[in-house]
């Protein structure tokens, strides 16, 4: 009987030892830090590197997209230190209180950073962010299975291209396109206009446009020669192009998003020292250098971003292709008929979520 | 003695309530909450606008199943006829694809079924699609198999299927080889033996089968996100979608949970009826 | 039973596995592909191998995968081996209602399992952060006020969901036992503990291999559980590969896999070939 009650005992102790493990990472001489970005949206040996010079351990995991990452981390599932939200996301996390003030002294390397990329509505003040990436979403198609020059977000919408349009999963993205479209801005509040867009995407989908809904599966779909047009980011345009130089991008002339992803640190961060260090050494120009090479998302890193195409001889051994470039950082006449998304309030993104909900019956 | 041993079971007891029990008293709270937390049934009240995700799950999850048992069951009988080293070899052929992760063998099967998949491109070579054109006068590139529900509904018998040989097997396996000879002593042919001997007693192994095929079919996400292109979601992708993906409200995530959870009970149930007093068979 | 099949059964037997293993071979050819594609062949090459090395994301999670497998099967099995027979030692009226409970782990979607441990570790975790505090104010020592989803639960969800397995791969077997030899060794003299050693587990021994096989094997291959439980910690080899078929999984994914497929492949073989001769020598020694 005894050695009954030992064993349950012992057992219960296996289990609370389980359980307490779980919080065990706050008290540990091992430095880590807990970043959770976007998927194909790093040079990987930047992480390596990080975690040679630094000693601090790097947990990086990718959510699916922006309102994937709100969810992750309202529901508890994330429990992240550096996040790397779009621009509307930032102010919706900053109305929520859930970002954290950031120590620029730690972050020398903002000063890096070009003032045309401060100060933007999500963070007018600049205490909580540090810009990573800037980019236009637009149209990818492909020049053998469309006969025309797409310039204009009709085809998103046409049944003539029935089964071979790649709508994109994010309500934000796909609303904002339907939006354009009808010729209202993207950043209506107006319930009508919202409901006008949502019955133009589901009278598509009723109509077979889409052949699927995709985030990151764009890439092999696209790449593989599967479906004709999809509306995506530029950088990942350029991605695909490596691997399929069939495709064009273009950014419609109805206008588009122009966004800035930047990296935040969650107010309940438990490894706030080591955010810091990790964002610093990501806005480091060579960083950034490295990181423009590889995922062909433009850097807000004026010396990058200038020294970019002299870079890319100097590692391939010819010279970047102006265009690559332009579609890369889009220039001004450009980003002129581009609008930044801005935080809608609670009765809009609540309208947003039902509306996609309602998409996917 | 016995009263004694069974005092074994007290930790795993505790345990249960902790892991099991109490996790579903928090998604019946959930369901039943709103926003602010106050009592709401306003939850429930939505579940008519998702009637036909559920009609969708379900219809999907019943074919799948059914397919697992039509090619599940003669699969399990046949083997159960070779010799005993043939079978071993069989049966870790059938576990050994669940080492490679399902994730991973579905993506296998979305280049296969790519419009320029491996399959397509097969079918060109062999001048399949030219034939088709010819003879239906139409003018494919490509038989359009991604995206679509038969896709999804083959995902789920590929990845599921084990689990119908191994419980229908492991039950067949053990029938009395002398009452299969005495049956056929007293003069029944081999479709009589099979349907009066073999399959009532084989019952307790297709119900765990089916059991182990339905429910992970019908509340699949990755699968239909995957196979399926996203268009037409599944029961899994809507409470995904809730809890972890693009629109936030896990109290409605929580509630067609709870419908999902008491639909496929009852369904358990009614099932478990044609075999009560049977034991649930085990997988090996 | 009749020991022949036909032609055409022995063809359908051969479908199927052609149907199991066709997208693994694919898996597998690819892994050795020059180029990046899935699909297009670009010649042969072992780069993804040597890349894998390299590549430490994928290998903490293929260590984070063994290790929650290897201890929650461990646990599991010992924990279940353990309820199977309480369970079988108790009367009727307390079991089934119990056992009803145990099969809920196996009954449930994933997707709820997953989900409702989500919401309950957060909930406590938030009540914990309460009393922590509460505690901590009162001077005695500390206690850590934020606990957050990591290897702990992860391993726990595991854990709970591995258990109904060993226990329903245990159970038959302890049914199977003569009542009475358990009884007559205690009669003789064994304490409880000599009797479960001597007697019990030795009969019990198929039910409790096959379980944690069982119980291993789902541990490996679940994805959505360790979704929703592993928070921003702990990856498992799961989580790592739907994070790429996102976009293009690499094939340093598939070499890892194949690396896996093959050791499974050979440990599995050894064994057969051990109990196949094992078998020959007992056919022998009864001759």
């Amino acid at each position: 009987m005894k050695k009954t009650l030992a064993l349950a005992l012992a057992m219960m102790m296996v289990a609370a030892m389980t359980l307490t493990g779980c919080g065990g990472s706050s008290s540990k001489e091992e430095r880590v830090v807990n970043v959770c970005s976007w998927g194909e949206y790093i040079d990987e040996d930047l992480i390596y590197q990080f975690e040679d010079e630094t000693g601090i351990k790097v947990n990086y995991q990718t959510a699916e997209s922006t309102e994937a990452l709100y969810s992750l981390l309202k529901t508890g599932a994330g429990d992240y230190d550096v996040i790397v939200p779009s621009d509307y996301m930032i102010g919706r996390l900053i109305a929520e209180d859930m970002l954290a003030e950031l120590n620029y002294d730690n972050i020398p390397n903002y000063a890096l950073i070009d003032d045309q990329y401060k100060g933007l509505s999500y963070d007018p003040d600049n205490k909580y962010t540090v810009p990573y990436t800037w980019g236009t979403l637009g149209i990818i198609y492909n020049t053998t299975m469309v006969d025309e020059e797409i310039t204009s977000w009709d085809v998103m919408f046409d049944e003539k291209y029935a089964g071979q349009v790649l709508m994109i999963r994010n309500s934000r993205d796909a609303l904002a396109a339907a939006l354009l479209d009808l010729g209202y801005n993207i950043n209506t509040t107006d319930e009508a206009q919202i409901q006008e867009a949502y019955e133009l995407l589901s009278t598509a989908k009723n109509n077979g446009v889409y052949q699927a809904f995709v985030m990151d599966e764009v890439f092999q779909k696209m790449e593989g020669g599967n479906a004709a047009i999809a509306m995506y980011y530029a950088g990942d345009y350029l991605t695909m192009l490596e691997n399929n130089g069939d495709l064009a991008y273009v950014v419609p002339e109805e206008g588009s998003n122009w966004f800035v992803d930047a990296m935040c640190v969650l107010k309940n961060a438990q490894h706030k020292e080591e955010a810091e260090e990790w964002i610093n050494f990501i806005a480091g120009t060579d960083a950034c250098l490295a990181n423009m090479d590889y995922i062909w998302y433009a850097s807000p890193n004026a010396e990058a971003l200038e020294q970019y195409p002299a870079y890319y001889e100097e590692t391939y051994g010819e010279p970047l292709d102006e265009s690559l470039y332009e579609i890369m950082a889009a220039p001004d006449d450009v980003l002129d008929r581009c609008t930044l998304y801005e935080n809608l309030p609670a009765e809009t993104l609540t309208l947003y979520n039902d509306l996609w909900t309602k998409l996917g019956i | 003695m016995k009263n004694k041993l069974s005092r074994l079971t007290i930790p795993y007891v505790i345990w249960m309530a902790l892991f099991v029990v109490a996790p579903i008293i928090m998604v019946v709270i959930y369901a039943f909450s709103a926003a602010d937390g106050g009592f709401t049934l306003a939850n429930f009240a939505k579940m008519g606008t998702y009637a036909v995700v559920f009609t969708r799950s379900f219809k999907l999850a019943l074919i799948a199943t059914l397919i697992c048992l039509l090619i599940g069951y003669p699969l399990a009988y046949i083997m159960s006829k070779e010799g005993p080293r043939f079978q071993r070899v069989a049966m870790v052929l059938i576990m050994l694809p669940m080492w490679m992760n399902f994730l991973l063998r579905t993506y296998s099967w979305m280049s296969i079924l790519e419009n320029n998949g491996l399959l397509n491109q097969l079918f060109q070579k062999i001048g399949l699609i030219a034939l088709y054109n010819n003879l239906f006068g139409t003018d494919l590139q490509f038989f359009r198999m991604m995206n679509t529900q038969g896709a999804v509904v083959l995902g789920m018998v590929y990845n599921y299927l084990p689990f119908m040989i191994l419980p229908i097997y492991s039950v067949i396996i053990k029938l009395d080889p002398s009452l299969l000879e005495a049956a056929r002593d007293l003069g029944a042919n081999t479709f009589n033996v099979f349907r009066r001997v073999i399959l009532p007693l084989s019952l307790p192994g297709v119900l765990s089968g089916i059991t182990m095929v339905f429910v992970p079919s019908v509340s699949t996400f990755a699968i239909s996100k995957m196979l399926g292109g996203g268009t037409e979601l599944l029961l899994g992708d809507l409470i995904e979608q809730q809890f972890l993906g693009g629109a936030y409200n896990p109290y409605l995530g929580a509630a067609i949970s709870l419908v999902m959870m008491i639909i496929v009970v009852i369904c358990m149930a009614v099932m478990n009826r044609f075999g009560e007093g049977e034991e649930q068979a085990v997988m090996m | 039973m009749n020991k022949n099949n036909s032609f055409l059964n022995r063809l359908f037997m051969v479908l199927v596995f052609v149907f199991l293993y066709a997208p693994i071979f694919l898996l597998i050819i690819f892994s050795f592909n020059a180029g990046n594609s899935n699909t297009v062949w670009k010649g042969f090459s072992l780069d993804w191998y040597q890349k894998l090395l390299r590549d430490r994301l994928i290998i903490q999670s293929v260590y984070t995968t063994l290790l929650v497998s290897l201890l929650s099967t461990a646990i599991a099995t010992v924990a279940g081996t353990f309820a199977a027979i309480g369970f079988y030692a108790m009367r009727r009226k307390v079991r089934e209602p119990l056992m009803t409970v145990n099969n809920i782990p196996m009954m449930n979607a994933d997707i709820v399992t997953g989900v409702s441990l989500c919401l309950l570790f957060v909930a406590f975790f938030n009540g914990w952060g309460t009393f922590a505090a509460w505690f901590n104010s009162l001077g005695l020592f500390r206690l850590p006020t934020r606990l957050t989803m990591g290897f702990g639960t992860l391993l726990i969800a595991h854990i709970t969901f591995n258990i109904p397995y060993v226990i329903l791969s245990v159970g038959p077997k302890l049914r199977q036992m003569d009542k009475n030899l358990v009884d007559a060794a205690m009669d003789l003299g064994c304490t409880w503990m000599q009797a479960f050693w001597k007697v019990i587990l030795p009969e019990i021994k198929p039910g409790i291999v096959s379980g944690a096989l069982t119980a291993f094997t789902m541990s490996i291959d679940d994805f959505v559980i360790s979704y929703f439980t592993a928070g921003s910690s702990a990856s498992t080899l799961a989580m790592t590969i739907y994070g790429m078929t996102k976009k293009r999984v690499t094939p340093e994914i598939n070499a890892i896999s194949t690396l896996l497929f093959v050791t499974v492949l050979i440990l599995l073989a050894i064994v057969n070939i051990r109990e196949a001769r094992q078998e020959r020598l007992r056919e022998k020694r009864l001759v």
